[in-house]
């Protein structure tokens, strides 16, 4: 059921959205944050805490900014320690992190010296990324994917154990993709916990424990189910980079991820964001994930009618800092949402008309198609209905990944129970309607056919304005979500650093395709 | 316009005369009720046998178990029917509820320019670790809720939203520096009770403070008027809740406080 769209206004979209986020990339290529050097940290090894629980990467980074010498980047003072004779990396972040003298950076050896000691260290921590992708990979090829739309699902207990046990049993009932929702508060912490833990407000803390326990899980399951089964976490707040690399190697298959979300919804300083993403993603793109963005939730904030053209321009713009980190379309899980008010009439045909937009203006994308949450009530069995709807829309526009609607959505996480009434309707649905999308064509001048074209047309010129003010500023006057965000508000601008010219970082030169 | 010295607060008790009722399934006094849950068993005779047991504990006679079916491998999920004997009287059923004035945003506008004749000053947050502004920003902000525009947009009133996660501390802080006629504080995570002990933690610490003056709203989807009473807040909102309403309420009390009445 192709819509016509102009080609070339979708063209002038890309080619908006690419000269907003290069100019933007001008800025991350000459910064770098805390959080970035934290993942270098990492990717070379380093592991552990202190016993308040400050994770030896925090301590390291925060000395060195502390000190003004971060913009030298991370990985010049650990290959100092390592040719000063640090046995490995572990060894000379804590020497880092608790030695009684912290390195000037004066003085021998020389930054080739660094450089070298530095090469397999780098080697090492790429590897780990590229052989959880070889496994990633294989197992996909042995038991297959389940069918478009992907049926994902949230577990989101508190307690890692109970949310295994949960994704098992989702599993059972049919869904493809399990995600574990994330402690309320963790978006805004700067760092990442350690451990399996069985306490968390609102969801679970994203630990690397946390993401082993729930893969072994899945491991185990997916044989019985035979099918591929996906996990899901955060890359995002304040430590989307590391979130990023503890994902890639513990084979998370998908990433919220979103070049805007922690600037319009938690308050974290833009700046820091922008850097952020940028460095996530192209470990991301390395490890073969999946990111989802978040332009679903600009329709919990703003009306989903008046604001459909903002979600297609932030996709746009997400799409562009996606290429210019190196993904591919293949794993750009652009979102967007059933949020229209269901008072509306003819409500329907505008969720068709934008969720089709959407499908066709990304066409290779895995979209992620969201359910409605601000306009359901505690009468389940209204908001069961509204998800039928929307898994009618999901099915006949062809989405690739489906959160599935939850009739309790206004009221809990999902029961267990509830999971499984949403797998069981959206199975009917995706059943009886398979090919739905195949035998419509629309009226060329119809309703939906002109909303479609209305809501491109509105992007257009968004994306045009944007570009012409620039994306500080946009973002600062609320063009997203009716959010307003000055660049040097919200929290982590601290942690952003000007790069020096001597500036170290082997992984992201790996990363960046380039030989360390 | 409304009378703005009409009866408010909570609801007057009355005595009423005797009224039992019943669930009403098709019929009236059956006691007709639809449940569904899960078991963690895996289906079979066995697990329908529990379920149908497990629904006349609760107090059900003539279950009938309708729908058995497989949520995975050890847990089942079951819808039943089945008939409660549970008689109620329902004029013994007192509760507690906040009666906001019906005025429109202009005549709260009007009221205050005109009785008060200073700006209502309001401050709201989400409280402690909770992160979801959806119902905060639906009362203070531009946009509003349901077409009602939210407190920002009365030009009497200054609303000041601070977002997110929230200390109860700074909350406070900057209560006391802009001199807040009401505070409000959104809390919506459920699970267990944080959101209840940061709410009473806040007001805990505004009496240390020395509050006095100042009204404290609390609102969310789990909350009602008596456990925000309960909790220590002169007034609880819950869901549905419209930014007239809450405007309503804080002018009421504040020309109540002004004119001497309760």
């Amino acid at each position: 059921m192709l819509l016509p769209i102009d080609d070339a206004a979708v063209a002038e979209c890309r080619a908006h959205a690419m000269a907003i986020a290069t100019d933007v990339q001008r800025f991350i290529d000459r910064h770098t944050t805390v959080a970035i050097e934290r993942t270098v940290l990492r990717a070379f090894g380093v592991d552990g805490a202190d016993p308040d629980g400050v994770p030896l990467v925090n301590a390291c980074v925060e000395r060195h900014r502390a000190a003004g010498t971060l913009g030298r980047g991370i990985a010049t003072f650990l290959g100092r320690r390592i040719c000063r004779g640090a046995t490995d990396a572990q060894e000379a972040a804590e020497a880092i992190a608790y030695g009684d003298e912290l390195d000037d950076g004066e003085g021998g050896p020389s930054t080739e010296e660094v450089r070298r000691a530095l090469i397999e260290p780098t080697r090492r921590g790429i590897e780990r990324i590229d052989a959880a992708r070889r496994h990633r990979d294989a197992d996909r090829a042995r038991l297959g994917v389940g069918g478009a739309p992907l049926k994902y699902v949230i577990v989101a207990t508190g307690n890692i154990y109970d949310d295994a046990d949960q994704a098992r049993a989702a599993a059972q009932a049919g869904a493809d993709i399990i995600a574990v929702i994330r402690s309320t508060a963790q978006s805004l912490i700067d760092y990442v916990p350690i451990g399996a833990t069985t306490e968390g407000y609102g969801g679970t803390w994203a630990t690397q424990e946390n993401f082993r326990i729930v893969r072994a899980a899945l491991d185990d399951e997916q044989d019985k189910v035979g099918r591929y089964l996906h996990q899901v976490n955060y890359s995002s707040g304040l430590c989307m980079p590391e979130i990023a690399f503890l994902g890639a190697v513990e084979r998370l298959d998908m990433l919220l991820n979103d070049a805007m979300y922690g600037i319009l919804f938690r308050d974290i300083n833009p700046r820091r964001t922008l850097c952020d993403q940028y460095f996530s993603r192209r470990v991301i793109a390395r490890a073969g994930i999946t990111i989802n963005t978040g332009e679903d939730n600009y329709l919990t904030t703003a009306d989903a009618i008046d604001a459909a053209h903002t979600v297609v321009a932030s996709q746009f713009v997400n799409e562009a800092f996606a290429h210019l980190a190196g993904l591919p379309d293949e794993l750009m899980g652009l979102g967007h949402a059933f949020e229209i008010d269901k008072s509306i009439e003819d409500s329907f045909l505008l969720e068709i008309a934008q969720a089709q937009l959407v499908r066709q203006l990304f066409p290779r994308h895995p979209i992620k198609w969201m359910p409605a949450t601000k306009h359901k009530s505690g009468d389940i069995f209204w908001s069961h209905r509204v998800d039928g709807l929307f898994d009618l829309v999901g099915v006949a526009t062809g989405q690739s990944i489906e959160l599935l609607g939850m009739m309790t959505e206004a009221i809990h996480n999902p029961y267990l129970m509830d999971r499984f009434i949403a797998l069981k309707g959206a199975d009917y649905v995706f059943r009886a309607c398979r090919h739905l999308g195949e035998e419509i064509n629309w009226k060329p001048n119809g309703r939906v056919v002109t909303r479609a074209q209305t809501v491109l047309a509105e992007a257009q010129e968004l994306l045009g304005v944007v570009r012409a003010e620039g994306m500080f500023p946009a973002i600062a006057r609320g063009v997203f979500a009716d959010v307003k965000r000055p660049e040097t508000g919200g929290r982590g601008l601290a942690g952003v650093v000007e790069r020096a010219t001597t500036y170290v970082n082997p992984i992201l030169d790996v990363l960046e395709g380039r030989t360390p | 316009m409304a009378n703005p010295t009409g009866p408010t607060g909570e609801a007057l008790h009355r005595k009423r005369p005797p009224h039992p009722i019943r669930a009403y399934g098709d019929r009236m006094g059956d006691g007709g009720v639809q449940l569904s849950f899960t078991l963690p068993v895996a289906a079979g005779g066995r697990a329908k046998e529990a379920a149908r047991r497990f629904a006349e504990g609760l107090g059900l006679r003539s279950v009938l178990v309708t729908a058995m079916e497989k949520a995975g491998t050890e847990f089942t999920f079951f819808v039943v029917y089945g008939r409660s004997e549970v008689t109620l009287d329902f004029a013994e059923v007192e509760v507690p509820e906040v009666t906001t004035p019906e005025w429109t945003p202009k005549e709260v506008n009007t009221l205050v320019k005109e009785r008060l004749g200073r700006r209502v000053i309001v401050v709201g947050a989400c409280t402690g670790s909770d992160a979801h502004t959806v119902g905060i920003d639906a009362i203070l902000n531009m946009k509003g809720f349901a077409g009602d525009k939210g407190l920002e947009a009365y030009p009497w009133f200054d609303a000041h939203n601070l977002g997110a996660q929230v200390d109860n501390q700074a909350l406070l802080t900057r209560a006391r520096e802009i001199s807040a006629d009401a505070v409000l504080i959104s809390q919506i995570i459920t699970q267990r009770d944080v959101h209840k002990e940061n709410a009473r933690a806040f007001i805990e610490l505004a009496r240390r403070e020395g509050f006095r003056e100042t009204l404290f709203l609390l609102g969310g989807p789990r909350i009602d008027h008596a456990l925000a009473r309960e909790l220590g807040y002169d007034a609880g909102f819950g869901p549905g809740t419209r930014p007239q309403m809450v405007a309503g309420y804080i002018v009421e009390r504040l020309l109540a406080r002004k004119e001497g009445r309760p």
